[in-house]
């Protein structure tokens, strides 16, 4: 087997990309594993990790954070510290959480690219990535909001963090009545991606007979 | 790691100015006057690398920009604010 | 607030819905995304800010026309040609090999 055959690890149902730019793109790998520089196999692990995160990870922190106040204390105020805790590592970037209340909403963007906080989130939806979310979210955050179904009241204030350096945002969204005595395990299967973002407000308790 | 240059709750201006090079503030926040929300750690500032030579640590910051401040005219209430990281040395004091 | 410098620099702008449609990331964008992860954690390159360098120095047209991925894919290549870790002719020949490869295994 050749290097290059080697390289190509597509399936009959993922069709490569036939655009010159992703070509490109392609054609860089092969010359990279050829070269030695990486292997398929890092490959393959790198992929399984980016693979592996969700937003079950985040959901997570959140339930801990319903359920034990000091661990939320300390999650709002030293994100990457009350992470480790939890298991979880995102350095070098800081990780930050804002805190949705009765009169606060937080809503997450990154203008200048897509930063996002993939270890904890998983992989961002493509709407994050889109021109239109970047562009408008900063600045008409209650007509975006509302094109996700969030309807804002005015007693309600909306925060936007636009993610531009080296800190990396979580929300943080409010517990849904009705969870009293729930586990940590039970409180965390509520908790969405969009919830994480701050797309979602309102956390629906689903019913399970 | 040097001291921090402001503090929390600072009035600072953020510099209008446009490098040539790849810099993390986006053009609606420059020249915009926010209040210090935070004072972060030292980060690699990314409009200084050189190729090959690393990022030079550089203090971050988070500021808070009112929104009707940001936009006009703007839709929401007058107690909506954007939040922003930015670097030091696009910081200086405001009155 | 000063002229957007770059076609990633977008706050503000205007601009229609947000398509809130799901997407599954295909396996070359899998790939696309571990070769910047690796050449980044093999000092091939040395922080994330060199491929967003790279993503803003694209044409405002390839900005808007390229996807998320191909970006990425323009911006490394970019970055290891001008570094001399590839040579543009290489790359051209091995991106003519995939073309050709792909229009025989279309055809049979």
């Amino acid at each position: 087997m050749t290097g290059h055959d080697h390289s190509r690890t597509f399936q009959a149902d993922h069709p490569e990309p036939t655009s010159d730019a992703a070509r490109i793109g392609l054609a860089l790998r092969e010359l990279l594993i050829e070269a030695g520089h990486y292997t398929v196999d890092e490959e393959q692990v790198v992929i399984a990790a980016m693979q592996g995160a969700s937003p079950e990870n985040g959901a997570k922190i959140v339930a801990r954070a319903w359920i034990d106040p000091a661990y939320r204390e300390r999650l709002l105020r030293n994100g990457g510290k009350a992470l480790e805790e939890a298991g979880f590592d995102i350095a070098p970037y800081e990780f930050t959480v804002m805190e949705n209340t009765g009169d606060i909403h937080n809503v997450i963007v990154c203008t200048l690219c897509s930063c996002y906080p993939r270890s904890l989130l998983g992989m961002s939806p493509a709407w994050y990535k889109s021109k239109s979310y970047r562009s408008r979210v900063v600045r008409e955050p209650r007509k975006v909001l509302a094109e996700f179904g969030v309807k804002l009241n005015e007693d309600v204030d909306v925060r936007v963090h636009d993610s531009t350096a080296e800190l990396r945002y979580m929300v943080l969204p409010q517990r849904p009545a009705g969870t009293d005595g729930w586990s940590e395990e039970k409180l965390a299967s509520l908790v969405t991606r969009d919830s994480l973002i701050g797309t979602q407000r309102d956390l629906r308790v689903r019913c399970r007979s | 790691m040097t001291a921090p240059k402001f503090t929390t709750g600072q009035r600072v201006r953020i510099a209008d100015r446009t490098p040539p090079v790849h810099h993390r503030v986006p053009s609606y926040a420059k020249g915009q006057v926010g209040i210090i929300e935070r004072v972060c750690g030292m980060h690699g500032e990314p409009e200084k690398f050189i190729r090959g030579d690393g990022i030079p640590a550089q203090r971050l910051y988070r500021v808070t920009i009112p929104q009707t401040e940001l936009w006009k005219p703007y839709d929401g209430t007058a107690s909506d604010i954007l939040e922003i990281e930015i670097f030091e040395h696009w910081l200086e004091p405001a009155e | 607030m000063s002229e957007s410098w770059g076609p990633h620099d977008v706050g503000g702008q205007e601009g229609g819905p947000v398509d809130l449609s799901e997407h599954d990331i295909a396996h070359w964008e899998w790939q696309i995304d571990a070769m910047v992860r690796l050449a980044l954690s093999k000092g091939l390159i040395s922080d994330f800010a060199e491929l967003r360098d790279g993503i803003e120095r694209l044409t405002p047209e390839d900005y808007e026309n390229f996807t998320y991925y191909e970006r990425w894919a323009k911006s490394l290549a970019y970055t290891l040609v001008s570094r001399g870790i590839i040579s543009e002719a290489a790359l051209a020949e091995k991106a003519r090999v995939i073309r050709d490869r792909q229009q025989a295994e279309a055809a049979s």
